[in-house]
């Protein structure tokens, strides 16, 4: 690389100049959810083209997330770090295109019923 | 949501078709010491490649690094591997392995948050390493199984010595394993997930008002 800055980008630096210029230096999300590696992802909706703040990265996370996906598969499948990917996600719940699903809150009950469920599910593997 | 919108509508949004419904995902944690063997456990249950994510730390607040001589940087990459298993459509359980290295001990309060339960994989040649997960799940109070991962030249211990070695009283079970055995995997889980529900009733009944 050359032009002004090349003094700072060594291959050591490569990466990670990468991951936070995708997210112009910021370490934290625009919004106050925290993103979960299992809070599961879905697109809400598509950004007009030319939408300010909304790069490929997260058109390729909105594409991806048609089909609802946790935020660890959308990192592992980005091949970037989760600090990054929830800076953007971040941005994109802030322009509301994309919802997120936690685990609700359960009763004593569901949480059984819940339990039972998985441990059903795996003995039928 | 279909809605009709006008040209010139101020929206920078456009609705996109109706999502499938997002799944309900769950999470066990795989833990243990370094090269035991979890990310071999967690690929063979799941029903797809173990993926990997990452996580882009500064050194600051880390512990002593391990790895002496080796120049350190200012910023640390930590690999968390992890699988999936579809328990039926819209219930999803996810396998994380925990970071190795002790150092990144501040990970796994991320990791075990939410979690159901813990598999404390152990090596029998090097039983003393499972002793900070074994300690970890017990502070935390999350239901745990310690899965013994059978190398060919390891040592021949019982379950009833295993348990006496990491002092585990009558709580935890114990399952001797081969982590790249499917249904060794699959028998470790559900041992686990029966363990986590006998806990789960247990609490239950203890918080139970009185009548």
């Amino acid at each position: 690389m050359t032009g002004p800055g090349a003094e700072w980008l060594d291959e050591e630096a490569g990466p990670i100049v990468r991951s936070y210029a995708l997210t112009r230096g910021r370490a934290r999300p625009a919004t106050a959810e925290p993103f979960d590696m299992i809070t599961i992802i879905s697109t809400a909706a598509r950004p007009r083209s030319g939408s300010p703040g909304i790069g490929p990265e997260h058109l390729d996370i909105l594409e991806m997330c048609l089909y609802p996906q946790p935020v660890a598969e959308i990192a592992a499948r980005m091949g970037l770090p989760l600090v990054v990917v929830r800076v953007l996600l971040g941005d994109l719940l802030h322009h509301r295109l994309i919802t997120t699903t936690r685990p609700p809150p359960e009763s004593a009950l569901s949480k059984e019923r819940l339990l039972k469920e998985v441990l059903d599910g795996l003995q039928a593997l | 949501m279909v809605s009709k919108r006008s040209d010139g509508a101020e929206s920078v949004v456009q609705a996109a078709a109706a999502p499938p419904p997002a799944p309900v995902a769950v999470k066990i944690l795989v833990a243990g010491g370094f090269g035991v063997g979890k990310t071999t456990l967690v690929g063979a249950v799941s029903e797809i490649r173990p993926l990997q994510t990452e996580e882009l730390l500064t050194d600051r607040g880390l512990g002593v690094d391990d790895t002496g001589g080796v120049e350190r940087k200012t910023t640390t990459t930590v690999a968390m591997d992890f699988g999936r298993i579809t328990i039926r459509p819209g219930l999803v359980l996810y396998l994380f392995g925990t970071p190795g290295q002790d150092r990144f001990w501040f990970m796994w309060d991320e990791l075990s948050y939410g979690a159901l339960g813990a598999v404390v994989l152990a090596d029998t040649r090097r039983l003393t390493d499972s002793f900070p997960a074994v300690d970890y799940f017990e502070n935390r109070g999350l239901p745990f199984v310690v899965g013994v991962n059978r190398f060919d030249d390891g040592f021949d211990y019982t379950s009833a010595e295993i348990r006496e070695a990491l002092d585990l009283g009558e709580g935890p079970p114990v399952v001797l394993c081969d982590a790249r055995d499917r249904a060794d995997g699959k028998e470790v889980l559900t041992t686990l997930m029966k363990h986590i529900l006998a806990v789960h009733r247990a609490r239950r009944r203890s918080t139970a008002p009185a009548l």
